[in-house]
């Protein structure tokens, strides 16, 4: 035998193993012919998050209706933060969706390779399919949330205007910015496992440099774009243009800044997985 | 062109043998390159390497079903493991024309919350499955899982059997053009590894090209036609499967029959007690982990005593690769020994035993050993300190090639008379 054959590459049907260095292609199509796994996977998640307690959609309910709760009490009676105009529990709560999305998206995400460490070291897939479908599992919690968001918009006889239309871009940006980070955090939590311990920490930091709490008219002007470079600061306020239809602190150069940003970390996230991809089933 | 299903080049695997622990903590990390850049720079996860694999090269082609034989660490996860695209090799490279499907374990992502149904799409679907294919197979896996009536209860409710079966059968269902298997029949009870060495060889008969790994020679046996030997990483030797495993059985590859304590495994707790070394040896005295059923297996407790010690035992647990118990032994079981034993001097011992010849069964077998005073301190214990395989050539009633229930195969003595 010799080697000759090996050159030959790429015939349909053949697989060739061989180490890879340094940065490797994304491979995206392998991700399409797995499209299968992906959404067993997420539905996977979906069923066991839902099926493990009675209350597992109380949860998904709780978590930003409480939270609402207290940043009304204190943020917005007590300390009497501005809310561009619109009550401030709705305000909050408009907020509180897309960043609770985020975060428990970036949390599961980051903890799934860990947590699905047997099945790595025991089947081939595409990697990448791990984050994806633990990202893709948060959203039903956040239309549970919605749900009461709606409620509160007629408590408040808000009416929806036509700019309503972004708000499926909005979850989309915001899916991004959370896959992302979180390709970037799995990925390091392979490696480092610490980072988990870091992980609450970051994303409470996180949440007071996005404008939950407080509008990002509170931001000087001039500081608006640097501040949007945070893509969930576009998301929120996008959020808040898109149902309340507040436009102090939102315009569109501050969105396409999020976006691009949140684009940005995907790409980098993508790449910096899949060079650490080779050396998960040794690590885990 | 030819019927090539897979080769094989020069394959190779280096793991790093970590100082501490296995991971390192972005705090560690820190502190370290703070500590010594230079250092960290030039050897970044300051590590030992070693190879696990190394200019491995074999071809196949297609309907051959090929043995891997090797003591443990000898490599043959890693070949396994590198071929089913789950680790990169580190240098060399393999073509594989056709889709691989892997079995390292059964029962991969297998959910207990989820329903038997649930699981067989799941578990499908990770293996590698489309959803029609499964939807096809649906009925013919849960026949052969026998779990017809249980099929929409979670997993979790079912017995460890139900649940063996139930993976195996999703396994069993993949239909790819190469399969690699690694040792799932080493679990489960026997009626079930009869089960599966059938399926296994109606595979192998339907002309799939496979490849099995195993310590069980008698599958080996079975279900392949040609072998190769790994040792130490190396590929040593590839020949028919009769003299592969003769080969293999003879040259004592598998000398691996001792497990020594090094003394970062033996916790503070077990002062004054410190294990040495378990080992198992055969009739000729010689150190092994393969053994025959018809000879004697001696096992020995090697451990020192830093101190005087009050009724003190060391005994061993003897356990099938499934975790049942067969027997549990102490060297003062006996009345005579615990009297004249009732201070054990502080010193270097061998405690010592033979399970008669005709006792075990083949199979794998595990020892567990276990130091402690009764009712007062249990000083050591390693429930899985060591492991040997039981080959059952010449054992009473090898004219049958079926696996024998139970974990002994002793030689009875029937009689069989005629009544009038």
């Amino acid at each position: 035998m010799t080697t000759t054959a090996l050159e030959t590459k790429n015939k349909p049907g053949v697989v060739y193993i061989k180490p890879s260095r340094g940065w490797v292609s994304l491979r995206l199509k392998d991700l399409w012919e797995y499209r299968e796994l992906i959404y067993f996977l997420t539905w996977r998640d979906i069923k066991v998050r839902y099926k493990q307690s009675v209350l597992g959609i109380l949860w998904a309910v709780i978590n930003p209706f409480m939270s609402m709760v207290v940043y009304t009490i204190f943020f917005g009676t007590l300390a009497k933060i501005p809310s561009d105009g619109v009550p401030y529990p709705i305000f909050s709560y408009t907020a509180l969706l897309p960043w609770i999305l985020f975060s428990s998206a970036l949390s599961v995400a980051s903890r799934s390779m860990v947590s699905s460490g047997n099945m790595i070291s025991k089947v081939y897939f595409p990697r990448m399919i791990v984050p994806l479908a633990s990202v893709m599992s948060s959203v039903v919690d956040f239309f549970i949330a919605f749900i009461i968001l709606i409620g509160m918009m007629f408590f408040y006889k808000i009416t929806p205007t036509i700019a309503i239309l972004w708000l499926p871009l909005l979850i989309l940006l915001a899916l991004i910015s959370a896959l992302g980070v979180g390709f970037w955090f799995s990925a390091l939590m392979v490696r480092y496992r610490d980072v988990g311990y870091l992980m609450p920490f970051v994303t409470e930091l996180w949440k007071f440099v996005t404008p939950v709490v407080y509008p990002a008219s509170m931001i000087p002007e001039k500081w608006r774009l640097l501040y949007a470079l945070n893509p969930m600061t576009g998301v929120v306020e996008g959020f808040r243009y898109a149902l309340l239809g507040t436009t102090q602190s939102i315009s569109l150069p501050m969105i396409l800044v999020s976006s691009g940003i949140a684009i940005l970390v995907l790409i980098s996230g993508l790449f910096y997985f899949r060079r650490m991809e080779k050396q998960f089933a040794d690590m885990i | 062109m030819s019927n090539l299903a897979l080769r094989v080049e020069d394959i190779g695997k280096q793991y790093n043998i970590f100082k501490e622990s296995q991971y390192t903590t972005l705090r560690e990390k820190i502190v370290e390159v703070v500590k010594s850049p230079v250092k960290t720079l030039l050897n970044p996860t300051g590590s030992q390497k070693f190879w696990a694999l190394r200019n491995v090269s074999f071809s196949l082609e297609h309907g051959q079903v090929l043995g891997v034989i090797g003591k443990n660490g000898a490599g043959k996860s890693t070949l396994l493991k590198i071929l089913s695209r789950v680790v990169e090799p580190t240098e060399g490279e393999a073509e594989i024309h056709g889709r691989v499907g892997s079995l390292l374990e059964v029962g991969t992502g297998f959910h207990p919350e989820l329903t038997g149904r649930e699981n067989i799409f799941l578990n499908g679907a990770i293996l590698g499955m489309k959803k029609t294919e499964i939807e096809k197979k649906f009925d013919e896996i849960v026949a052969f899982s026998e779990i017809d009536n249980f099929i929409d209860t979670p997993v979790k409710r079912y017995s460890s059997g139900m649940y063996m079966r139930l993976a195996f059968a999703v396994s069993a269902h993949l239909e790819p053009e190469i399969l690699v298997v690694d040792e799932v029949l080493a679990v489960g009870d026997a009626e079930f590894q009869r089960k599966c060495l059938g399926k296994m060889s109606d595979v192998a008969s339907e002309g799939r090209t496979v490849i099995f790994v195993s310590h069980n020679m008698s599958a080996i046996q079975r279900l392949t036609n040609e072998c190769i030997i790994l040792d130490k990483g190396k590929m040593v030797l590839r020949a028919r499967t009769p003299e592969a495993v003769d080969y293999y059985l003879t040259n004592d590859f598998s000398a691996s029959g001792e497990r020594k304590y090094h003394s970062t495994e033996i916790p503070a707790s077990a002062h004054p007690f410190k294990p040495v070394a378990v080992r198992v040896k055969n009739n000729a005295n010689v150190t092994t982990d393969n053994l025959l059923s018809v000879e004697p297996v001696t096992i020995e407790v090697e451990y020192e005593l830093a101190t005087d010690v009050t009724g003190l035992r060391v005994g061993i647990y003897l356990m099938t690769s499934r975790g049942e118990y067969v027997l549990t032994s102490f060297d003062t079981d006996a009345p005579e020994k615990f009297q004249a034993f009732g201070v054990r001097k502080a010193g270097h011992y061998v405690s010592r035993c033979t399970i008669p010849a005709d006792t075990l069964n083949e199979g794998r077998f595990v020892i567990g050993i276990n130091a402690s005073s009764y009712m007062v301190k249990r000083y050591f214990a390693d429930e899985r300190a060591i492991n040997f395989n039981v080959n059952a050539t010449g054992a009473p009633g090898m004219q049958w090639v079926e696996v024998r229930q139970g974990p002994l195969r002793p030689r009875l003595d029937w009689r069989i008379e005629e009544v009038h």
